[in-house]
C-alpha cells in the first residue's frame, strides 16, 4: 500500500452527480413492472427458463450488480500493485464469496499452471524438500474459517473521515474457509534445526513478495492452503497455494507461495520495514506488528446501504479479532455516549469474522451509529481518538478505531468523525 | 494441539487404572499361588493354559493392563516424533540456487559481484528513472527513493531509502526480486550492486567513488537504522484491555467534527469499477 493512502491532496476526483449513497439508492430502486405483480402472472411464471448446464459455473443474479469489488484509483500508481475492496455493504453472514474477497497484489495476478507449481522448503532443515501441488493434496489437511485483514484497512481514515462507503473504509477484510496442510506438518517432513527461529515465506508472483514469520507461529496454526470455501483458490487469492497466518496482517499471508526458507533471524524485507511498519508521532516506528487487533464495523446501514424505511430496522455488522474469539459487540446510536449489546448470530470461530445484529425502531431522528468489539482476551476496540492519542496519525496501518456513520433523516448515511 | 492434549490425558488415565487394578490383582493372585503371578507376562497365554476361567479372566485383565501401560509411553513417543509421509522430493542444490534470492541484513545471501555508483547511474537512468525520477524524487505517483530526511516526526513523513530504510539488505533484496517493475529478476548481479550503490548515493549515504560488493557491504550505514522497535502494543496499549467498558453516559453530547462528503474523494462507480484509471 502506498503512503499516499493518507494524502488526499494529490488527486481528488470530483464524484459525479450526487454522493455515493444517493447513487446506490437510485441504482437499487428499479422501477416496478406492474405486469409482473399480482393479480397478473409474471413473465417468469408463464415461460420456461434456461435449462441445466447453461451456467456450468453459476454466477450471481444479473440483478446483483452492486455486489462487486471496487477500487479507489487515486490510491496507487498502477493497478498491478494496488487493491480492490470487498463490498461489505452487500453481504451478510460471516463467509465472503470467493469472487468478492478483496485483492491486494504487488505485481499483478500470477497465473500458475498447477502442473508447474512447486513449493520449495529449505534453509535450516535436515532435508530440503520440494513439493508438487499433488504432494500437498496428499498430506493430512485441515479446514479452518479465518478472517484476513490487510494491515492498511481503514488506513485512509487516520486523519479523519475520508471515504464515504464501508467498502472503502473497511473492505480490505474477508473471511473464508481454508483447506490445506498445517505448515507444521511440512516443516516436520524437512526436519527443522534446533536453533531455527524464523521462516521466510516467498511468493512466485512478479513481486516475489516475501515476509519473515516467527517459527512459533509457523508451528502453531499456519496453513499452506489450496482451497477456499471448498473450491480451489482463486488466482487473485494465490492459486494454487497461499499461506494462511490466522489473526495476523494480510501481508504475511503470502500468495502464490513458492518458497519457505528456515532461518535463525528475520530478513527485514521491504514489506516488513519500509512498508507494514507503524510510524508513531515521535518518528520511531513499530515493526513486526503482526496481530490484527479486535475491530468491528456496521455494514448496514452505511453510506452504500442507506436506511429505506422508518420503523423496524436492523443494524448489521461484522466483528473480528486476531487475538482469538469475539465475545461481545456493543452498538451505539448516539456516537458512543450510550451502548447496548448486539446479538451475535451464526458461528463464532477463533480469529474469524462474526455477524452481529441490533434491531431497533427508527423514528427518523438523526443517529450516530457505532459498533465496538470485544475479544476473549478482554481487548476492547478503542475510539479513533483514543488510538490517535497513542499513535498519532502517521501509522497508516492497524487502524481499528470505532467507525461512526451519521444516519440522516432522509435515510442517507455518511462517514463522519465525532468529537 | 488439542489432539496431543487428549492423548496425554488418555495415557494418564490408563496409567492410573493400571495402578488401581494391579494392586487389586496382586492381592487376589497371591491367593492362587505364585505361578499365576507370572501369567500376565507369559507371551503364550492360551485358553488351554492352567487355571480356572476366573483366574484366566484376571490374567487377561492384568495382561491387558500391563500392555496398555507399556503402550502408553510408546504412544507418547509417537506423538513427539512426527510422522514422515514420504511425500515430497529432495531439493537439489541447483534448484535451490535458482530460487534462493533472499539477502539478510548481515549480507547472508548476497551474490558475488560488484557495482560502482557510476555504473549504477547508467543502469538507473535506463531502467529506473522513468518511474522514480532522475534524482529519486519520484516521477508522478511512484515511490520516491531519496529525500525526506528529518520528516518522519512531521505531519507529512516522506519514507525513502535515505529517510526510513534501516537496512541495506532491504533495498538490495527488494530490487533483486521485484525490480525493474514489470521486468523482475532481469538485472545482472553487477547491475544490481551498481543500482543499489547509486540509490545510496542519491541519499548521500555513500560518495561518488563508492563500489558496493560483499566486501564493502558492512561499510554502509543507514541513517534510520535505529528508527524501529518491536511490537509493544501489549504493554503500551494495555489500557485497551478493559473487560468492563462504559455502557451509559460515557461521554458528553457528541458533535460531528468531520465529514467524508466534504473531502469528496470517494470514487463514483464509473471510476471505482474501472481498472487502472490513471
Amino acid at each position: 500500500m502506498s503512503d499516499d493512502l493518507t494524502r488526499t491532496s494529490r488527486r481528488k476526483f470530483l464524484a459525479g452527480a450526487a454522493g455515493l449513497a444517493a447513487g446506490a439508492a437510485a441504482g437499487a430502486a428499479h422501477a416496478e413492472n406492474a405486469k409482473n405483480l399480482p393479480p397478473h402472472v409474471a413473465d417468469w411464471t408463464r415461460n420456461l427458463g434456461e435449462g441445466v448446464g447453461t451456467r456450468p459455473y453459476g454466477q450471481p443474479s444479473k440483478f446483483e450488480k452492486d455486489a462487486v469489488r471496487r477500487t479507489v484509483p487515486w490510491l496507487t500508481a498502477t493497478p498491478e500493485s494496488s487493491v480492490s475492496f470487498t463490498p461489505l455493504h452487500a453481504l451478510d453472514g460471516i463467509i465472503t464469496p470467493n469472487g468478492l474477497c478483496f485483492e491486494r497484489h504487488h505485481g499483478g495476478i500470477a497465473e500458475i499452471e498447477p502442473s508447474d507449481y512447486r513449493l520449495m522448503l529449505h534453509g535450516m532443515v535436515d532435508k530440503p524438500l520440494i513439493f508438487t501441488l499433488d504432494d500437498l493434496k496428499r498430506l493430512p489437511r485441515v479446514n479452518k474459517i479465518h478472517f484476513l485483514e490487510c494491515a492498511a484497512n481503514s488506513g485512509m481514515e487516520w486523519r479523519g473521515a475520508q471515504l464515504n462507503g464501508v467498502q472503502y473504509t473497511h473492505g480490505m477484510v474477508h473471511c473464508v474457509q481454508y483447506t490445506g496442510v498445517p505448515l507444521k506438518i511440512l516443516l516436520e517432513q524437512a526436519g527443522v534445526k534446533a536453533n531455527a527461529k524464523w521462516i521466510l515465506a516467498e511468493g512466485g508472483d512478479a513481486a516475489a513478495m516475501n515476509r519473515s514469520i516467527p517459527m512459533t507461529k509457523a508451528l502453531n496454526d499456519c496453513i499452506v492452503a489450496y482451497r477456499s470455501n471448498g473450491e480451489m483458490l482463486r488466482p487473485e487469492q494465490g492459486y494454487p497455494v497461499r499461506l494462511v497466518v490466522p489473526g495476523w496482517e494480510g501481508n504475511v499471508w503470502v500468495k502464490w507461495l513458492r518458497r519457505l526458507k528456515v532461518g535463525d533471524q528475520p530478513w527485514f524485507t521491504r514489506e516488513e520495514t519500509s512498508k507494514y511498519t507503524d510510524l508513531l508521532e515521535n518518528g520511531k516506528a513499530r515493526q513486526f506488528t503482526f496481530v490484527m487487533d479486535a475491530k468491528s464495523v456496521i455494514t448496514s446501514p452505511s453510506p452504500q446501504a442507506p436506511c429505506k424505511q422508518k420503523g423496524f430496522n436492523i443494524i448489521s455488522g461484522l466483528a473480528w479479532s486476531g487475538r482469538g474469539k469475539i465475545i461481545r459487540v456493543d452498538v451505539s446510536l448516539d456516537g458512543g455516549r450510550n451502548w447496548r449489546t448486539a446479538r451475535i448470530d451464526g458461528p463464532v470461530f477463533d480469529k474469524a469474522c462474526v455477524r452481529f445484529y441490533y434491531e431497533f425502531d427508527w423514528n427518523g431522528d438523526e443517529l450516530l451509529l457505532q459498533s465496538r468489539a470485544m475479544d476473549e482476551t478482554g481487548y476492547v476496540q478503542p475510539s479513533k481518538d483514543t488510538l490517535r492519542k497513542i499513535r498519532g496519525v502517521n501509522s497508516i496501518y492497524h487502524n481499528n478505531g470505532i467507525q461512526t456513520w451519521a444516519l440522516k433523516a432522509n435515510g442517507e448515511v455518511e462517514n463522519v468523525e465525532v468529537g | 494441539m488439542s489432539k496431543s492434549v487428549k492423548m496425554t490425558v488418555a495415557a494418564n488415565s490408563l496409567h492410573l487404572s493400571h495402578r488401581e487394578r494391579s494392586a487389586h490383582e496382586v492381592r487376589r493372585v497371591r491367593g492362587y499361588g505364585p505361578s499365576r503371578v507370572t501369567c500376565p507376562l507369559t507371551p503364550t497365554l492360551s485358553p488351554q493354559g492352567r487355571g480356572s476361567a476366573l483366574s484366566l479372566r484376571h490374567c487377561v485383565a492384568l495382561s491387558l493392563a500391563l500392555l496398555l501401560v507399556l503402550a502408553a509411553p510408546a504412544l507418547a513417543q509417537k506423538k513427539d516424533s512426527p510422522r514422515h509421509y514420504g511425500i515430497g522430493q529432495a531439493t537439489t542444490p541447483a534448484q535451490i540456487a535458482g530460487w534462493d534470492i533472499d539477502v539478510r541484513p548481515d549480507g547472508q545471501g548476497a551474490p558475488p559481484g560488484q557495482g560502482s555508483v557510476k555504473h549504477g547511474e547508467k543502469v538507473y537512468m535506463e531502467k529506473c528513472a522513468a518511474c522514480h525520477g532522475e534524482f529519486g524524487e519520484s516521477a508522478g505517483r511512484w515511490p520516491p527513493l531519496a529525500q525526506g530526511k528529518g520528516t518522519l516526526a512531521s505531519h507529512d513523513p516522506v519514507k525513502t531509502v535515505g529517510s526510513y530504510f534501516a537496512h541495506l539488505a532491504t533495498v538490495f533484496d527488494y530490487i533483486r526480486r521485484a525490480m525493474p517493475f514489470g521486468d523482475a529478476q532481469s538485472l545482472s548481479n553487477d547491475e544490481l550492486y551498481a543500482v543499489v550503490a547509486y540509490t545510496l548515493n542519491l541519499n548521500d549515504i555513500v560518495d561518488d567513488k563508492f563500489v558496493l560488493s560483499k566486501a564493502t557491504w558492512a561499510q554502509v550505514k543507514m541513517p534510520n537504522q535505529g528508527g524501529f522497535f518491536d511490537d509493544d502494543r501489549e504493554k503500551t496499549e494495555k489500557a485497551l484491555w478493559n473487560s468492563r467498558p462504559c455502557m451509559k453516559d460515557c461521554r458528553p453530547p457528541v458533535t460531528i467534527t468531520g465529514r467524508a462528503r466534504a473531502l469528496d474523494v470517494t470514487p463514483d462507480d464509473e471510476k471505482s469499477l474501472r481498472r487502472g484509471a490513471e
